[in-house]
């Protein structure tokens, strides 16, 4: 059973006394398995945080199904195995974080004597240990969002959805929710978390589904997706003269006393290999060039067409011609 | 109690608690009150019929005041400032929250007037008035009034600004009090659709005069058994209706 299944959802908005209406969502299908960590890649606008919304029931989808572990979304009981951070959190600014996690496990009717251990642990988990009873209007962004974790995590949930969990946390704030995530997936929980940040997406992720103008464009593994997208081979050569080496191949980069050749095939890199050693050369490497999910997700940005090849050696010198 | 409905409600009172504006009120409702010793000093007549007139419209008023500014608010904050994102993901229904939320208010509201009540009785009796169980009734008339006014500003907060809402519950408590009048307009009218449309109007508009006492309370009578029962039922349906269609157009809202 999936721990999230969306199929066929649609959204749209209206505005202007309406009458003009704004397709947000074209057809959302995406599912995430239990136990994964999901990242819901997209810019800013392209229906990320609607999506969410609509899983939780806070908006209402015009067409479509959201499931979550069998169950509809919008249920209470569905809500009940899900925790939730909204992006940019605002909390009630007149309590401490004690009192609000109080409050937000008195709406899961957990029992005071439990509720008081889980929140201590959380407070732990969180890194907010000793500002627990300070005031909220006091809490920095970051603090704000550390506690927006915990109070996601006090039903103990199966499923977290994360809306644009990293914004407004520091390098330290970063790594410690990267840290998190990973501690969660590995007491089984599923995490599903959009970002526009490729970087968060890329060091984190088990799959990932890039939503583009209010469609799916690409899901799948990350893993699978890297794989399958060698961009281009790049060789690197030395002892042989930038004469000899431009008859064997026109453009090359030069750097630190090594050649740089960018070949687009496996066929090119076997041939010219061959040439070089036949022409005294030693060959230093041969690197498949794989696209990285930025890589991947400006592709689709540009409307599928891979990018065009280009070499990511940062060389100085320039090819003989 | 529905511990969803109970954690909003504890909720919402704590927020009015910690509110410095809410104390401020419930201090000037008192100061008011007892101001009513200086227009006894300045008027003929029955100096403690003078103390107890003025002094329960002074709380009269400002606990009507503190209803309304709170209750515009109720709903519209919430949605405004996005925390009704992490309550509403959870699993709780939205007709528990706008329940959870009048409740709040209501335990505000009966607190305050508990406060100026303790109060005024107390003032009264260092004048060397006895203790009126009348008075107590007042009150109690006064606190159902409140219900109402809470629902209607919730209501209005359910969907609107808060400077509509209070234009809207405003207006509507006005209206309420001069129902007396009501039977005179309809009779004015020719038309039998307009007779037949000021007829309901007069069913679906709040009669507040109803809980207004304050005229027998001061003379020292007190209206009957009968009447009492027949208000307290009028306040509850009438409040009961309102938070129908209160949960009725939230449960369609949508939090972008």
């Amino acid at each position: 059973m999936k721990a999230l299944e969306i199929k066929g959802l649609k959204k749209s908005f209206r505005s202007n006394f309406l009458i003009r209406r704004y397709d947000i969502l074209k057809g959302i299908d995406l599912d995430v398995e239990p136990g994964e960590i999901y990242g819901f890649l997209g810019p800013n606008g392209a229906g990320k945080t609607t999506t969410i919304k609509c899983v939780l029931g806070l908006l209402r989808a015009d067409a479509g199904e959201v499931s979550v572990a069998g169950q509809p979304a919008a249920s209470v009981e569905a809500r009940r195995r899900i925790g939730f951070l909204p992006e940019n959190p605002f909390f009630y600014d007149y309590l401490s974080a004690r009192e609000y996690l109080r409050f937000a496990t008195s709406l899961f009717a957990i029992p005071q004597a439990e509720a008081d251990g889980r929140i201590a642990a959380l407070i732990h988990r969180v890194g907010l240990s000793g500002h627990e009873d300070l005031k909220l209007r006091k809490y920095s962004k970051g603090m704000i969002q550390r506690l927006g974790l915990a109070q996601a995590m006090i039903n103990d949930p199966e499923l977290l959805i994360l809306d644009e969990p990293f914004s407004g946390l520091d390098p330290v704030g970063r790594k410690d929710l990267r840290t998190l995530i990973f501690s969660l997936r590995e007491q089984g929980k599923t995490i599903f978390f959009s970002s526009h940040i490729l970087q968060d997406m890329e060091l984190m992720v088990d799959r990932v589904g890039i939503i583009l103008g209010g469609t799916i464009r690409r899901q799948g593994r990350l893993s699978e997706m890297v794989e399958r997208s060698t961009q281009y081979y790049e060789v690197v050569c030395d002892r042989i003269a930038p004469r000899e080496l431009a008859q064997i191949q026109g453009d090359f980069a030069s750097r630190d006393g090594h050649f740089i050749l960018t070949l687009p095939s496996e066929g090119d890199v076997n041939l010219v290999v061959e040439s070089i050693i036949h022409n005294g050369g030693r060959i230093v490497a041969v690197t498949p060039v794989k696209m990285t999910l930025e890589d991947i997700f400006f592709s689709e940005m540009a409307g599928g067409a891979p990018p065009a090849p280009t070499s990511r050696s940062g060389e100085t010198g320039g090819g003989a011609r | 109690m529905n511990p969803g409905i109970r954690g909003i409600a504890v909720n919402t009172f704590r927020e009015s608690a910690r509110n410095k504006m809410f104390y401020l009120l419930v201090f000037f409702g008192v100061l008011f009150a007892l101001s009513s010793r200086l227009v006894s000093f300045l008027t003929l007549g029955d100096a403690m019929k003078v103390l107890k007139d003025t002094g329960l419209a002074a709380i009269n008023f400002f606990c009507v005041l503190i209803a309304i500014f709170t209750g515009i608010n109720l709903v519209y904050k919430e949605v405004e400032k996005k925390t009704v994102l992490a309550i509403l993901s959870k699993p709780v229904r939205r007709d528990e929250f706008i329940l959870g939320k009048f409740l709040g208010l209501a335990l505000t509201m009966l607190a305050a007037l508990a406060a100026m009540a303790a109060i005024f009785f107390a003032f009264i009796l260092l004048n060397g008035g006895g203790f009126d169980w009348r008075i107590l009734l007042y009150f109690a008339m006064l606190f159902l009034e409140l219900l109402v006014i809470i629902a209607v500003s919730l209501l209005f907060s359910a969907f609107t600004t808060p400077i509509l809402a209070f234009i809207f519950t405003v207006s509507l408590y006005l209206i309420g009090h001069v129902m007396w009048t009501y039977n005179e307009f309809k009779a004015l009218l020719r038309a039998p659709a307009m007779k037949v449309l000021s007829e309901i109007l007069y069913y679906l508009l709040p009669n507040l005069d109803k809980f207004n006492i304050k005229n027998e309370v001061v003379l020292g009578t007190a209206p009957g058994a009968a009447t009492i029962l027949y208000t307290v039922l009028y306040g509850a349906v009438y409040t009961a209706a309102l938070l129908a269609l209160a949960v009725l157009i939230f449960r369609r809202r949508e939090f972008q």
